[in-house]
């Protein structure tokens, strides 16, 4: 089946491309770009102004929740609403019931993926057996069965001494670490940023230094390793600087940013609604500095990755106080808003940055195909809406969980339509009516 | 807006009240004033003196403070609270007539209140109930033993007491418009 | 001490709330007008009848997550002197570990249309949670570590009572600060009202970014009860030691512990404070805790009084949004 997208603007940042281009997409992958290519039979679609063509965007960070807690996620419901946010690939914690430590848990999420036909999936796999911090998972096994790296993600890696050892065994199969950066005896039971909010609401706090800990520990061990090691969800000055220190001194560390880090502060802890467990995360919103720092990152090229950290909870198990509610928001659909809003139309990046942080970096941190529209790749394009108004309404969000707490908010950029494997998955219609899409 | 009663009228009048009252007791061995917040205070202090004045007996006297009492509280979701106040009956009313004070008679709802309070700080003998102006319009069985003048309003119109003790002057006046 | 004869109208006649979720909400002149109704109500008392109509056929139910006598007590009698129909509810662990959650039980209780639900819990923020799905009247009687403003009204009824005022004293709280309810309601109703808060402890027990809350902080003792007209001292919880926040009980009465010695550094006429129950020999030397400072007896009446004040306020008058 042969599609003829035509005269949008291309933005492929890998092919140093962004200009007014067609792709054709031919059995699934990208036959050409070029200008005026020849119809041949294809279906045209004729791209309206305004929207860009960019390489499919991929999240690396996402809690499907598939197997266990079917309550709040599953691989259906996750990835209509990755596709619905822009995303044609996500790659999936392990922290699920059971852990996926072993090629039986990865088959079946790879199996449910395939039964949905949206975005692809590639599963993380666990450090440990269990993530319980003792033994390593049978990695080889894991990456055989489809898994793209390993991670403990809800804690950190029990010791440094195992970190070591995942770092040395996951190297030998190309496959990075991703780490939760965390010194459990300094997060003790804090559940918000120690800092001036926490304090005024009754809070016990989680000091920055508490992550920054743990990502100084990994870059050390990176560089004692020489592996690829990569920091998840960082959200702390202190973290950022050690990054940057460490990619100076040419240590193979990557990271990634969430949305929520890079928007609010711990000020949303007591407004608009206080004690709002939307605003309740691990690691927790911080303070301004803390925020500004990410925003820098993300600027100057320290921040590799833009990863939602996307964590549905049901609404039951969020409707307590906030000591007891779980940590997590979801972050699937507004991704692309926020990135949009608040980082290109802000000034922070140009566009062409945004689709390097939201595609071509996660490809290239995991290995996996995508991240740009070479001839050949797989037609995996997110069609995007750079001016659209969009307003957030938890309760349309398809994500079987509607913890968010942009509920609400106008933003500037969303997604217009997306694309895996040359077959569009999504579309928004008030935009086009994806004629022939 | 007209002056209903001036400073010296005021005058005249609680002295003729202070008179009746020692007559028809006969004496003042049992009596005790109680005013009721706010002016009823003030008019209360006043009638002690006179009475003091004419017979050199002092009377003990009180204030009440009947907030807690009125039938309208909680029952308005907008508007400002009545805001409550001390009250002080530094003597025991058990066995005593209680003059009642006030200084308009209205609904007799305040009165009903003062009543329901007086009850609860013990069981007087009688009490009997004084105010400076009745404007009529009763909304309770509620009758004045003593009063200053009877002053037919129409239900439009409101009766404003001021005094020296709070208001820096002596006058009662009727207004157009509110409701007292 | 100073009773208003006078009709003179205080700046604000009702609490336009739904609400007493914290000292943090109020308003310098709301706080005025509880503790000045409060004194009115301390009156009722006094009378041979302790009772006054003003909340007859209002229900009141006291939900208490955690095990308190004093506070609860001191709540029921305040109900009944207002003639409310009052049910406190005791959670055992038993419910907690059955699983019902702190939502469930309250909306189980909306049933029998409370008018106002007074909560001790044990997490910061439960009142506010109940304030958004329940239509009733919320008091918070103690909050995790956030604040217990009904403690806080007490205590600045008690000081306006013997001092006559609260702008302009100087109020010296010691002890562990980072765990305290009382301290955080206290900090802002004393800050509001213009008193100068100067807070004390060790450095492991100082809540991050204090300072932002407009008191002094200072983790030598000396400082704090320099010229001090009041002095309230913070219960010190034996198993704080577990966390590390200070090697022994006898180290911390070493380096804070209230003597007789620190106490002249105050004014001569200094009250002590002290929630209760005191750890002699922890927060307080024996000789003090039993001298004449202390005002512990005054609190308890003042007590009653304050949560009269602040049911009768909130029961009527206040504009009552509907519940989210």
């Amino acid at each position: 089946m042969k599609k003829l997208l035509r005269g949008g603007r291309v933005v492929d940042p890998a092919n140093g491309l962004d200009g007014a281009f067609d792709i054709l997409i031919d059995g699934g992958l990208i036959a050409r770009v070029g200008r005026d290519l020849p119809v041949d039979g294809a279906t045209v679609v004729d791209v309206p102004a305004g929207l860009v063509l960019c390489p499919g965007l991929i999240d690396m960070h996402v809690h499907l929740r598939e197997p266990g807690q079917e309550h709040k996620e599953t691989v259906a419901t996750g990835t209509a609403s990755a596709v619905a946010g822009g995303f044609t690939a996500v790659a999936c914690m392990p922290n699920t019931s059971p852990v996926n430590d072993s090629a039986t848990v990865t088959s079946l999420i790879l199996a449910k993926a395939a039964a949905a036909n949206l975005a692809r999936v590639y599963p993380i796999g666990a450090v440990s057996k269990g993530s319980k911090g003792e033994l390593l998972a049978d990695i080889g096994e894991l990456k055989a069965a489809g898994c793209v790296a390993i991670t403990d993600d809800g804690h950190p890696t029990a010791t440094a001494l195992l970190l070591r050892r995942a770092l040395e065994y996951a190297g030998m199969f190309g496959m990075p670490v991703v780490e939760h950066c965390e010194d459990p005896t300094l997060k003790g039971d804090g559940v918000a940023h120690e800092g001036f909010h926490a304090s005024r609401l009754g809070l016990r706090g989680i000091p920055g230094a508490c992550e920054s800990l743990g990502v100084e520990r990994g870059v050390l061990l990176a560089e004692l390793t020489g592996s690829a090691f990569h920091v998840a969800h960082m959200s702390a000055r202190g973290s950022m600087r050690a990054v940057r220190k460490a990619k100076e001194a040419g240590v193979r560390v990557t990271c990634e940013v969430a949305p929520h880090h890079f928007t609010l502060t711990d000020e949303a802890l007591g407004s608009p609604v206080p004690y709002d467990t939307n605003t309740k995360m691990n690691p927790p919103l911080r303070e301004a500095a803390d925020r500004d720092a990410m925003l820098q990152g993300i600027a100057d090229g320290t921040v590799d990755v833009i990863a939602t950290d996307h964590a549905p909870h049901h609404y039951d198990e969020k409707k307590v106080e906030f000591d007891r509610a779980p940590f997590g928001i979801v972050g699937l659909e507004t991704a692309v808003p926020l990135s949009f809003d608040r980082l290109v139309h802000s000034g922070v990046i140009p566009l062409r940055r945004m689709i390097e942080l939201l595609s071509v970096n996660p490809a290239r941190v995991l290995h996996i195909p995508g991240g740009t529209l070479s001839e050949g790749a797989p037609a995996d394009i997110t069609v995007l809406a750079p001016d659209l108004p969009v307003r957030i309404e938890a309760a349309k969000l398809r994500s079987r969980s509607k913890n968010t707490p942009f509920d609400g908010w106008q933003l500037r950029g969303g997604v217009a339509a997306t694309i895996v494997g040359g077959r569009t998955v999504f579309v928004n219609e008030e935009i086009f009516a994806g004629a022939g899409l | 807006m007209p002056v209903v009663m001036d400073a010296d009228r005021i005058g005249r009048t609680l002295a003729r009240i202070a008179h009746e009252i020692v007559e028809r007791n006969k004496g003042v061995d049992d009596l005790a004033l109680v005013g009721v917040r706010s002016r009823g205070v003030p008019l209360a202090r006043r009638l002690a003196r006179s009475i003091k004045d004419i017979t050199g007996d002092d009377v003990p006297t009180g204030a009440l403070d009947i907030t807690l009492y009125r039938d309208d509280l909680m029952r308005h979701a907008v508007g400002p609270q009545p805001v409550v106040r001390r009250t002080e009956i530094p003597f025991s009313i058990d066995g005593r007539k209680i003059l009642l004070v006030d200084d308009v008679l209205y609904t007799g709802r305040t009165t009903r209140a003062a009543l329901d309070a007086l009850i609860d700080f013990g069981r007087p003998k009688a009490i009997q109930l004084i105010v400076l102006v009745d404007r009529g319009h009763r909304e309770l069985p509620i009758k004045a033993d003593y009063v200053g003048k009877n002053l037919p309003t129409a239900l439009d119109e409101s009766v404003q007491v001021r005094l020296q003790e709070i208001d820096d002057r002596d006058e009662v006046v009727l207004e157009q418009g509110g409701a007292a | 001490m100073n009773v208003q004869e006078l009709d003179t109208r205080p700046a604000v006649t009702s609490l336009r709330r739904k609400d007493l979720l914290g000292i943090a909400d109020l308003s310098p002149e709301e706080i005025a007008l509880v503790l000045d109704t409060a004194v009115a109500m301390k009156e009722v008392g006094s009378r041979p009848i302790k009772k006054v109509p003003a909340l007859r056929g209002k229900t009141v139910v006291n939900l208490f997550f955690e095990p308190s006598t004093r506070t609860r007590t001191s709540f029921e009698i305040a109900e009944k002197r207002l003639s409310a129909d009052t049910l406190s509810v005791a959670i055992g662990t038993s419910s907690v570990v059955k699983g019902e959650t702190l939502a469930d039980t309250a909306l189980n209780l909306e049933a029998m249309s409370p008018d106002m639900i007074v909560l001790r819990h044990f997490s910061s923020g439960a009142c506010h949670l109940l304030s958004r799905i329940c239509r009733s009247s919320i008091v918070n009687a103690g909050d995790g570590t956030n604040e217990h403003p009904t403690q806080a009204l007490l205590d600045a009824l008690t000081i306006r009572e013997r001092k006559g005022r609260l702008r302009g004293l100087k109020v010296g709280i010691i002890g562990d600060l980072l765990h305290s309810r009382v301290l955080r309601s206290n900090i802002h109703l004393l800050t509001k009202m213009g008193a100068e808060v100067w807070v004390c402890g060790p450095p492991t027990l100082i809540p991050a970014e204090i300072a932002r809350f407009g008191v002094r902080v200072t983790s030598d003792v000396h400082e704090a009860v320099a010229d001090a007209d009041v002095v309230m001292l913070l219960r010190i919880q034996l198993e704080r030691m577990e966390g590390a926040y200070f090697p022994s009980l006898r180290e911390y009465f070493q380096v804070f512990g209230m003597t007789e010695a620190r106490l002249r550094l105050a004014k001569p006429d200094v009250m002590i404070m002290h929630p209760g129950p005191m750890n002699r020999g922890v927060e307080i030397a024996s000789e003090v805790a039993d001298g004449p400072y202390s005002v512990i007896l005054d609190q308890v009446a003042n007590g009653v009084a304050v949560r009269m004040a602040v049911l009768y306020l909130l029961a009527g008058g206040a504009e009552h949004e509907e519940a989210a």
